[in-house]
């Protein structure tokens, strides 16, 4: 029971980054329809800016805030400059853009930062298990700052009239477009903050898997899982089906399948969610006009 | 005599594929052309499906393993002559590609690339698994023999392996070419281009966009079964997400929907990366990164794309 427990402790907290990632990409599926398959690429790039900056003595929180600066204007201009002239392109167009970008960012990280392992500090100190000893430090802070982030994302579309704006845009972009909304502007926006929601994912999980050019892969696959199963269409399903398949992972890889096949778990839920409940557990289904 | 000559373009460049490599090159450049025939034929097989029929497939490189596995499992566990491996490891792919497809393409859009996706990054972990150590040899991966040349014949393994491959080549070639200009070629084309009226004129949308999937994880697992035999060697870190977007690149840089610019995307995800590799060990992906997206932007339609225009022009 103790070990079942501590399993499903350690799991929310890897299931926070998973749901971080998969906002990310609920983010620009819902604004753009296109799932962005270079989103944990990204994240990856920015950690190691990260790395970079606090190698260089720059403190742990500061070197966090420049990352988010950096990584949502990477966002943004991979927007303005790939994206908006490819808006009215076929599906195929979008997809091998998104290839070539996680490509690109995989092997420039490569490239710039070697293919060794690194370890990522963490802000929050090694010391002793808390919770009863259900988490580490590290796992604890993680989460409450995933929580954190989770939390003002939400705040931020619920109550800014910035936040109103996206949410119009990515809806009903004509209209909002008739109404003054500057659409092109919101999905840059929409971008930036994926890339700098996915950086916090990236710099938080590294610390646990170590930093290393094909560290989010894996991520990247539950994120898509937990999106699938809470719904592609929803935010909040996305984060809830974030956290589940953290707990799943944990459990199948702890007493069903064992730690080599844990990867095969994602495309397992994949799969079930694709023949069960192809809206996932809180989306909208999708019909269309004929 | 000059128009009968064009028309029958395609039977010269095979007649000059397979004689002048053969008595001109060394065994390492025969090698090489034929991992182009059977990159060939792979990027055939992603060609049909994402191509022809619309449907984005992001883990080809999934069904290439699986045929390169069924082949070195027959030759080495029972023995089976390499050749007879093909038409089994073409049953079990279509088999795997059917079982695959149907979950992902009964709701179109995009939700075939992700099954994909997720089973290109899963699929080494599910060769290394431990119960089916006992025949994929777990990391260690198999090792097969190279076939002799047969009856005889004046030529050395690597020559005839290469005569072999392109024969083979040149029929899936004949085949998909045949399969894409007729009826169900135009059924594919329409259910790309207009779903709805597709589905007006009596076609099964899911049933018939997951029978093209099986179709094309057939002709690319009979390219990894050529693949084993070519290098006499599978093991699952071979098998990675790379392979699966290096297909793709070669799709997009050959020419998507286009017979002919298959072949050209084969010879380009062949020896482009090794002359990016003197660069860096990243640079080929970097260099598929760029061109990728340079491709996309400036030349949507391939290299096939860009030569028939050039040929209108003139």
């Amino acid at each position: 029971m103790d070990g079942l427990l501590h399993q499903v402790f350690s799991g929310l907290a890897t299931g926070g980054i998973y749901a971080s990632v998969a906002l990310a990409l609920v983010m620009i599926y819902q604004a753009t329809h296109h799932v962005n398959f270079a989103q944990g690429e990204m994240a990856m790039f920015s950690t190691y800016i990260a790395l970079t900056l606090i190698q260089a003595g720059v403190p742990y929180w500061w070197a966090f805030a420049i990352t988010l600066v950096v990584s949502f204007a990477i966002g943004a201009v991979i927007q303005r400059v790939l994206m908006t002239p490819m808006a009215n392109a076929p599906v195929l167009a979008s997809v091998g853009i998104f290839i070539g970008l996680l490509l690109m960012f995989n092997s420039c990280a490569g490239w710039f930062f070697g293919y060794t392992l690194k370890p990522f500090p963490s802000p929050f100190g090694e010391g002793k298990p808390m919770l009863a000893g259900y988490l580490s430090r590290h796992e604890l802070g993680s989460t409450a700052v995933t929580l954190a982030v989770l939390l003002s994302v939400w705040a931020f579309f619920r109550f800014t009239r910035l936040g109103l704006a996206m949410r119009a845009a990515a809806y009903n972009p004509a209209s909002s477009r008739l109404v003054g909304v500057n659409v092109d502007r919101m999905l840059a926006l929409g971008w930036g903050l994926a890339a700098a929601i996915g950086a916090i994912a990236g710099m938080m999980v590294a610390h646990v898997v170590f930093l290393e050019p094909n560290m989010m892969s894996g991520v990247l696959l539950y994120a898509f899982a937990g999106a699938l199963l809470g719904g592609i269409t929803s935010p909040m399903g996305a984060v809830i089906g974030g956290f589940v398949v953290g707990v799943l992972e944990n459990l199948g890889g702890a007493y069903v399948v064992g730690a080599e096949l844990k990867l095969s778990l994602a495309l397992v839920i994949i799969v079930a969610v694709l023949v069960i409940k192809p809206s996932g557990l809180f989306g909208r289904t999708i019909v269309s006009r004929v | 005599m000059g128009r009968t000559l064009l028309r029958h373009w395609p039977l010269l460049f095979l007649a000059f594929a397979a004689v002048v490599p053969t008595v001109a090159l060394s065994n390492y450049q025969l090698f090489q052309l034929t991992m182009v025939a059977v990159y060939a034929v792979a990027i055939l097989g992603l060609n049909i499906v994402t191509g022809f029929n619309g449907q984005i497939s992001l883990g080809h490189g999934a069904f290439y393993a699986v045929g390169a596995y069924v082949t070195a499992i027959m030759m080495d566990k029972w023995g089976v002559p390499y050749w007879a491996t093909l038409p089994v490891s073409a049953l079990i792919c279509a088999c795997t590609g059917f079982l695959v497809g149907l979950p992902a393409l009964r709701l179109g859009g995009l939700y075939l690339a992700l099954t994909t996706f997720a089973l290109a990054v899963a699929t080494p972990q599910l060769l290394k698994y431990k119960l089916f150590e006992g025949w994929t040899g777990g990391v260690q991966g198999i090792v097969i023999d190279k076939p002799d040349p047969p009856f005889g014949l004046p030529i050395n393994a690597d020559q005839w392996l290469y005569l072999f491959s392109l024969a083979v080549a040149a029929v899936m070639f004949l085949l998909a070419a045949n399969l894409v200009r007729g009826r169900i070629g135009r059924a594919m084309m329409a259910v790309r281009d207009q779903p709805t009226a597709a589905e007006a004129m009596g076609i099964d949308l899911a049933m018939f966009k997951t029978r093209t999937f099986a179709v094309s994880a057939m002709l690319t697992g009979i390219a990894g079964s050529l693949g084993a035999i070519a290098i006499q060697f599978v093991a699952p870190d071979s098998f990675a997400v790379f392979l699966s977007i290096t297909l793709f690149v070669g799709l997009v840089v050959g020419g998507v929907a286009s017979i002919g610019g298959t072949i050209f995307g084969a010879f380009f995800i062949e020896f482009v990366p090794n002359l990016a590799e003197q660069v860096s060990k990243a640079a080929p992906g970097a260099v598929y990164g760029i061109i990728l997206i340079a491709f996309l932007f400036l030349m949507p339609g391939g290299l096939a794309g860009a030569l028939r225009k050039l040929l209108r022009l003139a």
